[in-house]
Formats: structure tokens, sequence, C-alpha cells
């Protein structure tokens, strides 16, 4: 049975718990021993991206505390696990830090790549939006990037088409950024929260009920507007729906 | 643009008040980015070619001394005169002394953000010499009394009702005539009588090849070459890092630049220069300005593999959605983000942060230079250089301590769900923000922390 | 200390350590493509005519230079100043114009020129001073025509270079269409600076 260290970004445990609670039984249902480390905190990414790096070694370090001696490590964030593969370090624990890089994953890779899920009992009639949320498409490589010329492939899609009833809609610009950005959201407002309406009118014009995505930052900057608009639309995390028994009742 | 220190942020504020502005110059430089995505597309090999050009170009950069004394004498030996210009002011004034060795005081110029860069424009006319941008863009920015927006779509931010008005007054044109066509022509003759009265043609350049001495223009509009084929005197300003080893290597830049600039599979000419015209003077000034510097940043010195194609920007979300004008430098978008910090940090100190870090740009870049990487460092060395705001700097510090100590992440409990609102999201340190245009997220009634210790799931 | 030692001293300081060109092989492939294939004469000419049609150029399949004379006179009256490099077309040329101040060139309606080559990828001519004979004159007349042999159009631009070689032109230019800008709100305009109108007259008959 494998066994993996479960890593739920601060914003995740604080706002939405229900993320982390469906990765967690989603991993269960999958067979995977989950351990949730309980002194954890954060990836540090929020100041690191804000160019204060030189201040996450708090963080890091206890982050190596927590989880260097998984085999997997898994998290329901793309941006959180891409940030500990590229800047994850510490003086005098670097192999232990140099392990985790290599063992850590974002959760729908984790699904595709290691425990190889061909089949879920999942279901979920409604028409869903999928934002391809940038670093964990263009960092992880989670889905092939339309700037390129290259093969498509989408580890998300390939899970949620094993979804039943799930319709899925077809997007104007289908990895465009939502301008959450982290402090950028604040920094930049004008410009993030435009990009963000920008965003959420794609997957309205093109019919979604519900925006999913593998990032809850993107969908936490998504669902804002939806609200302040006063929508129907609802976001939710792609565990959720992964997740997402038969005749259950969604959030 | 030069109105008082207003920073990428509060100038992309102003840019957003007109909403509908906004989507109409959105949409039309996502079109553009289209239309790159569709010619790109179409070359299986794309991929390769980009590690090709990026590869040339590494070599470039680590050998730039050999091949600059190369050009320079196979330049010279082809009889055009060299000269070196550690900064933009020594450019201009070699620029200037050409002139004026010749008695020229009215002159044409094509496209070249290099001489942007320098501010030739304003220099030359302090010194009593007329300047004739003849890139139809450029020329409509000239008489607009504004900079290009952007390096090769130079008055994209303009609408045609706005350029029909400047040529009414300018050119004549009956009032109200908005038709590009029309607008087209009218420039079209205005111009020619430039071409064809004045001494001087200045140009830029594209690629300057170190094996032959020769240097490429492309245009589609036929001016550069208008310009230089009539002028007694052409002065070619280029970057030191325009260089490329070998002729045959053109085939590589060629066959990127135009369609990822602008889909098209190459621009209507693309001139190389060997010999001056007999009889003509031939001029090129090799600028540094800071790219030796930037050359010594192991960091950032990709960034002076940039063929200047503005692929970057059609992309970036964020310059589509704030304009060239809110980076106030010459070179706007993701590329000139990292490439002014190195200029003036403290001037430029803002770029690098009027972004969300999606890595677009990165993939669009033909020389595949890292942007979205450089990016997130010139970050870190803008703060550890201290450009940083103090109250950011203080609110960082709490989080760092916040996040580095469970216990006190912890204990704050549905206190620290309060801290987490507001602290990341009140850099600021003015009323919150995200509250603008979003609605906050919900406080739910545990934390996943929380649920799981009561479920406590093995 | 002049600016050329200082900013030379800088660059030997600043620059990276040495990293080799790829191979000549390497590059001419493109990185795993095979090139070797497009050397077929129809689909060359097929693809070079579809792009230029598409950039606003115009392709007129002809025999010889002679139906090319012919097609010319039929559809330029007196009055319109044409001029040609072509030894057989000097009939509609007015004498002695290669001696003109290039200014003079200015009135010129139809320039017909040759060229080298054509690139099917991207329906550029690659024509150099030799050919043009004055540096202005594919630029400064209102319209552009092109004389080339039907099988002398090569694929790509790695093809065109290696045709080049080490060619000792003062000047030289690919030249794709007529000229053009999309610079008022990306409204394509054929006409800019350059000739409002190009044409490439392909010749289908062997040269003697």
């Amino acid at each position: 049975m494998i066994t993996v260290g479960l890593f739920i970004p601060c914003y995740i445990d604080q706002f939405y718990p229900g993320a982390a609670i469906a990765t967690l039984q989603l991993l269960q249902k999958l067979g995977v021993n989950v351990v949730y480390p309980a002194r954890q905190t954060c990836c540090g990414q929020p100041m690191a991206n804000s160019g204060y790096e030189h201040l996450t070694q708090g963080c890091n370090d206890l982050f190596i505390d927590n989880f260097s001696e998984f085999d997997y490590i898994v998290s329901p964030s793309g941006s959180c696990v891409l940030h500990i593969k590229d800047h994850l370090h510490a003086h005098g624990a670097e192999d232990k830090a140099l392990r985790i890089r290599k063992r850590i994953y974002e959760l729908t890779e984790f699904l595709t790549d290691v425990l190889k899920v061909k089949k879920l009992s999942a279901s979920f009639p409604h028409k869903v939006g999928v934002h391809q949320s940038c670093h964990g498409q263009r960092g992880l490589k989670l889905a092939q990037m339309t700037e390129l010329t290259a093969a498509p492939f989408s580890k998300p899609l390939q899970l949620l088409n094993m979804v039943e009833d799930l319709q899925l809609i077809e997007l104007n610009r289908p990895d465009e950024c939502c301008g959450f950005g982290g402090t950028f959201c604040v920094a930049e407002e004008a410009v993030s929260a435009k990009m963000g309406k920008d965003r959420v009118a794609d997957h309205i014009m093109n019919g979604a009920e519900y925006i999913t995505a593998a990032d809850m930052s993107c969908l936490m900057h998504m669902e804002g507007i939806l609200r302040r608009q006063k929508s129907n639309v609802k976001v939710i995390h792609i565990a959720e729906i992964l997740n997402a028994a038969h005749n259950t009742v969604t959030l | 643009m030069n109105t008082g220190t207003k920073d990428h942020a509060r100038r992309s504020e102003t840019f957003n008040q007109d909403e509908a502005r906004v989507n109409w110059h959105d949409e039309t430089l996502w079109f553009v980015r289209a239309k790159r995505d569709k010619a790109s597309h179409s070359i299986p090999e794309w991929e390769g070619l980009r590690g090709m050009a990026s590869w040339i170009k590494d070599n470039v950069l680590s050998d730039l001394h050999r091949y600059l004394l190369q050009f320079e004498e196979n330049a010279i030996q082809n009889g055009i005169q060299v000269h070196w210009a550690a900064d933009a002011e020594e450019h201009n004034r070699i620029v200037h002394q050409i002139l004026n060795e010749k008695g020229i005081d009215r002159i044409v110029k094509s496209k070249s953000m290099l001489t942007e860069e320098c501010h030739l424009n304003e220099y030359l006319q302090g010194k009593g010499i007329e300047v004739v941008d003849t890139d139809l863009g450029e020329r409509i920015v000239q008489l607009a009394k504004e900079p290009p927006s952007h390096i090769v779509l130079p008055c994209i931010h303009k609408k045609k009702e706005e350029i029909g008005k400047l040529f009414h007054e300018h050119l004549g044109t009956p009032e109200g005539m908005a038709d590009p066509a029309f607008l087209t022509a009218a420039a079209r003759a205005h111009l020619r009588e430039k071409f064809v009265t004045r001494k001087a043609a200045i140009t830029g350049v594209n690629f300057a090849v170190a094996e032959t001495g020769e240097f490429v223009v492309c245009t589609n509009e036929g001016n550069a070459d208008m310009g230089a084929h009539l002028a007694d005197v052409h002065i070619v300003c280029m970057g030191i890092e325009k260089i490329v080893p070998l002729r045959r290597h053109l085939a590589v830049f060629l066959r990127l630049l135009a369609r990822s600039a602008t889909g098209q599979p190459i621009t209507t000419y693309s001139s190389h220069f060997k010999k001056p015209r007999p009889g003509q003077t031939m001029h090129i000034v090799l600028v540094d300005n800071g790219r030796t510097t930037q050359l010594g940043r192991p960091d950032f010195r990709n960034s002076l593999k940039c063929i200047r194609c503005g692929a970057c920007m059609n992309t970036c979300p964020v310059y589509r959605r704030s304009g060239g004008h809110s980076y106030h430098t010459a070179i706007a978008g993701p590329i000139g983000s990292i490439l002014a910090p190195n200029l003036d940090m403290k001037k430029y100190a803002d770029l690098p942060f009027a972004s969300t870090l999606c890595g677009s740009c990165s993939n669009v870049c033909p020389v595949k230079i890292n942007i979205h990487e450089q990016l997130y460092k010139w970050r870190q060395v803008i703060v550890q250089e201290g450009y940083s705001a103090r109250a950011k700097t203080a609110a960082m510090k709490a989080m760092s301590f916040t996040l580095s100590n469970p216990s006190v992440y912890q204990f704050a409990g549905k206190a620290g769900r309060t801290v987490l609102k507001y602290v990341p999201f009140a850099v600021n340190n003015q009323l919150n923000l995200w509250y603008k245009h979003r609605e906050m997220p919900e406080a739910p009634e545990q934390s996943f922390r929380e649920w799981y210790a009561q479920n406590n799931k093995t | 200390m002049s600016s050329r030692t200082e900013i030379l001293a800088k660059i030997k300081n600043n620059q990276p350590e040495f990293r080799p060109l790829p191979s000549e092989d390497l590059i001419f492939s493109g990185s795993g493509g095979d090139y070797t294939d497009r050397d077929n004469i129809q689909e060359n000419t097929e693809t070079f005519r579809t792009v230029l049609t598409n950039i606003g150029g115009a392709v007129i399949e002809l025999h010889n230079l002679a139906e090319v004379g012919a097609y010319i006179s039929a559809h330029y009256g007196e009055g319109q100043r044409i001029i040609s490099t072509l030894a057989g077309l000097s009939s509609l040329c007015s004498p002695g114009w290669e001696n003109d101040d290039p200014h003079d060139l200015e009135n010129v309606a139809l320039a017909v020129i040759g060229a080298h080559f054509g690139v099917a990828e991207n329906a550029a001519l690659w024509i150099t001073e030799e050919l043009m004979q004055q540096r202005v004159v594919p630029f400064i007349c209102q319209q552009l025509a092109v004389v080339l042999h039907k099988n002398k159009i090569l694929a790509t631009m790695h093809h065109a270079y290696d045709q080049i070689g080490d060619a000792p032109y003062g000047f030289g230019a690919f030249i794709a269409g007529p000229s053009k800008t999309a610079d008022i709100e990306q409204s394509l305009v054929l006409g800019a600076h350059g000739p409002k109108g190009m044409t490439v007259f392909l010749l289908t008959e062997e040269e003697r």
C-alpha cells in the first residue's frame, strides 16, 4: 500500500477545507494510506513570488521537517507543488530538500502518473468549464499549452473524462491566466480584476455551470468575481468532482 | 509617459477606467497572438527551430567579443564606417556629429527601438535637426507626440478615428475620414516627398552577420529601403547583441521572426546591406548602453537573445489589459520588464511585478528566453537592493514569522484565518484592495486541520 | 580609453563560458526535421503561388519573356513609365534609365526585373543589386513585376541560404509580395511606401 504525505496549502486549510477533504477521501478510495502532518503551514510561495525568497527559510525548514520522510507527497495545488519543486532548498539539509523535490506531486498528476488511475466511480451531471491554472499547466506540464506546436494532452481532462454525466464546455481562450498571481491580485488590482472578469465571462458565455481547476487560488479569485456579479455559476476544486459520488448534493 | 513617478499599477488603473477600450485593446492584440499561432502551428518543426535559434544565440553571447571584432573588420572591409557608443548619450552625439559634418538638418528614420531607447529624436530635435519617422505607426505616434506603445505595432493603442483626426490636422485629410486604406495612401504621399528630398536616412538592424559584415533590416512597408537607397548618408544604429555568427543562420531567424511577430511567413522586405551604394557613405553605430552589464548577470543575460519580435507582448494578459505606456519605458511588456531594471533598478522596480508569472511569454519567445523565470529573479534582486516599499517588507516579515511557526499559525485559529485574510491582501497598507471588485471568500465553520483532528482519519 | 576598448573589455570580462554552435546538419534539418523530400518542383510552385496570393501578390504563368512583354503592353498604356533590367523587354523602357539619379525614378509606374530564385514557404524572391541595376528600383516603383523560371523555386529559407552561399553582393533583398501595413487598427492595407502591387511571371519554357 502506498503511503502519501498530504500537503494542504494554507488558504485551502483555512477557506476551502472541502477541497482538502475531497483530496483525502479520493486518495483513500484509491487505496492510498494518507498521512497529514499536523505541523504543516505553507510552502512559502506568497513571499517568494513577492521578492522575499530570502524570508522563506523558516517555511522551508518546517516543510522539510514535516515531509522529508515520505515516499510521496501529494497536494491539491499546482502552484504550491511547482514552488516546492523549483525553490525548496535548505542549508545543511539539501539532500532532504532534493528528496522532497523529486517526490512531490500535484493531485491530478499523482493520479495519472503514479496511481495510473483508469476508472473512477464518480458522477457529476453538470456543465463544467476547466480553468487551466498556469503554474500547473505550464510549470508542471499537467496539460499541453496552446502556445506550443506539440501534441495535445491533459491529465486533468483525462480524469474528468472518467466522471459520469459530466459535460465539458469549450472555451474561447483555453489557457489564458485568470489574474490571481499571488500578491498581484491586490498590487495590480485593476488588471487582476479585469483578467478575472474576462476569464469568468469566457466560461459563462460557453455555458458553464461550474468552473473547476487544480488550483484553488485561481478559483477563489474567480469566485470572488462571480459572487460580486451575483452569478449562479459556482467554482469547485477538481478533487471535489473526482470525489463526487453518485447522487450526492454538491456544495 | 513622463508624467511623474506613476508606476505600472497606477497607470494600469487609469487604463482600466475605460473598460470598452481595454476590451478593444485586448482583443486586437489577442488577434495578433492568434495569427502567430496559426503560423507557428503550420510548421511541424517549429519547436526545433526555436531550439536552434536559442542555441545559436547562446553561442553568440558566449563569444561576443570575437564576433564583434569579426563583424567590425568585415564591415570596414565592405566600406562601412564603424563607431562604438558606450551609452545613449554617446550614440546620440555620434549620430549628430555625422549629420553635422555633412551639413544635414533634415532626415528620415525607419523603425529602431534602439533609437527610442536612446531618445535620439528628442536629442536631434534639440540640435535643430528635423527627424521624420517613416514607419506608418511611428509617424502616427510622432505626430501625436507620444512614444510607441508596442515594439512592432507602434500605435496599436490608437483607434482609426483618432488617427484620422491627427491626419486631418497634420496632413490635411478630410475631417472625419477614418478609412485605413485612405489614411495609408495619404501617409504614402506625405512620406514619399520626404524620402525623395532627405539626404540622410537612419535605420535600425534586425540581424548583423559577423561572418560577412552585412546586416539585415526587415520591414513590411519598404520605408527603410526608400530612405537608405535615396540618401547620401545611411546611419545604422545597432545594439551589440544583434550579432548572428554566419549568413546561413539568417534562415533560422527569418523563419521565426515575422511568424512570431505578426503571423506572416516573412516580412515583405528582408534587406541585406553589405556595402554602401556607390557614392554613399554608410555608418554603423554599435551601442552598449547597459548591455555589457546585463551580459555579466548570469540570471538575466539570456534577455540579450531577444530579436524584438513582440510575441511576448501579444500573449501577455497583463500587457493586453494595461497597454504599452503603462510600462513607462521604450520597450514594454514581458521582455521590457526584464531589460529595464538593468538600466535603472529604482525607476523600473515596479515592472517585474507587473506579471502573474503565467509563463505564456516564455512559450512564445522564438529564442526561448526564460522570461517568466527572470521576472521572478528580478523580484528577489529588487527587494534585496532595497527598492521595495517598507510596508510590504513589514507585512512579509509578519507573514514569514506566522507561517514558520505552526503553533503561532494554529493558535490563531479563527483569528489566524483573519490574519491570513488581511496580511497578504493588504500589502499596500490601504483598505482591502481585494474587495474592490471581488467578494471575500467565506470563512468556513472549521479549517481542514480542525476537521481532520476531529475525524482523525488514519 | 576609447569606448571601443571599454566596451570590448567589458564584454570579454562578462561573457559566459563558451557554448559551441550547433552543427550545420542540425541547423539545416531544423533539429529533427527532414528537408530531403522538399525538392518537388510541382509542390514548391503550388505553395509559392498559394502564399503569394495570400499576401496580396499575383502569379501569372507564361511560356517565355516575349509573352511577358506582350502581357505588359496590353495592360500598360502610353504615359505610364516602365523600366526593366531584362534585355528582352528593353523595348518597353525609356533607354538609359540605368544611369539616372535614383531620385529620378520616382515616377516609374512599373519596374520589371528578374530574381535569382523564389522560396516556396514564404513566396519571397531573392534579388541582388546586379539584378536591380539601382537599389531603389524594386521599392520606388508603383508596381513591381518579377520574372522567374518555374523550376527556380526552392522549398525553405534553409535551401535559400544554401543557394546563396558566400555570394559577394553589395545589397540583396528577399521580397515577398507588395508593400503593406496593418498599423491602423490591424487593417491590412496593400501599398505602404513600396510598390502597391507585385506580380510574379513564372516562365514554363526552358531558357535558351
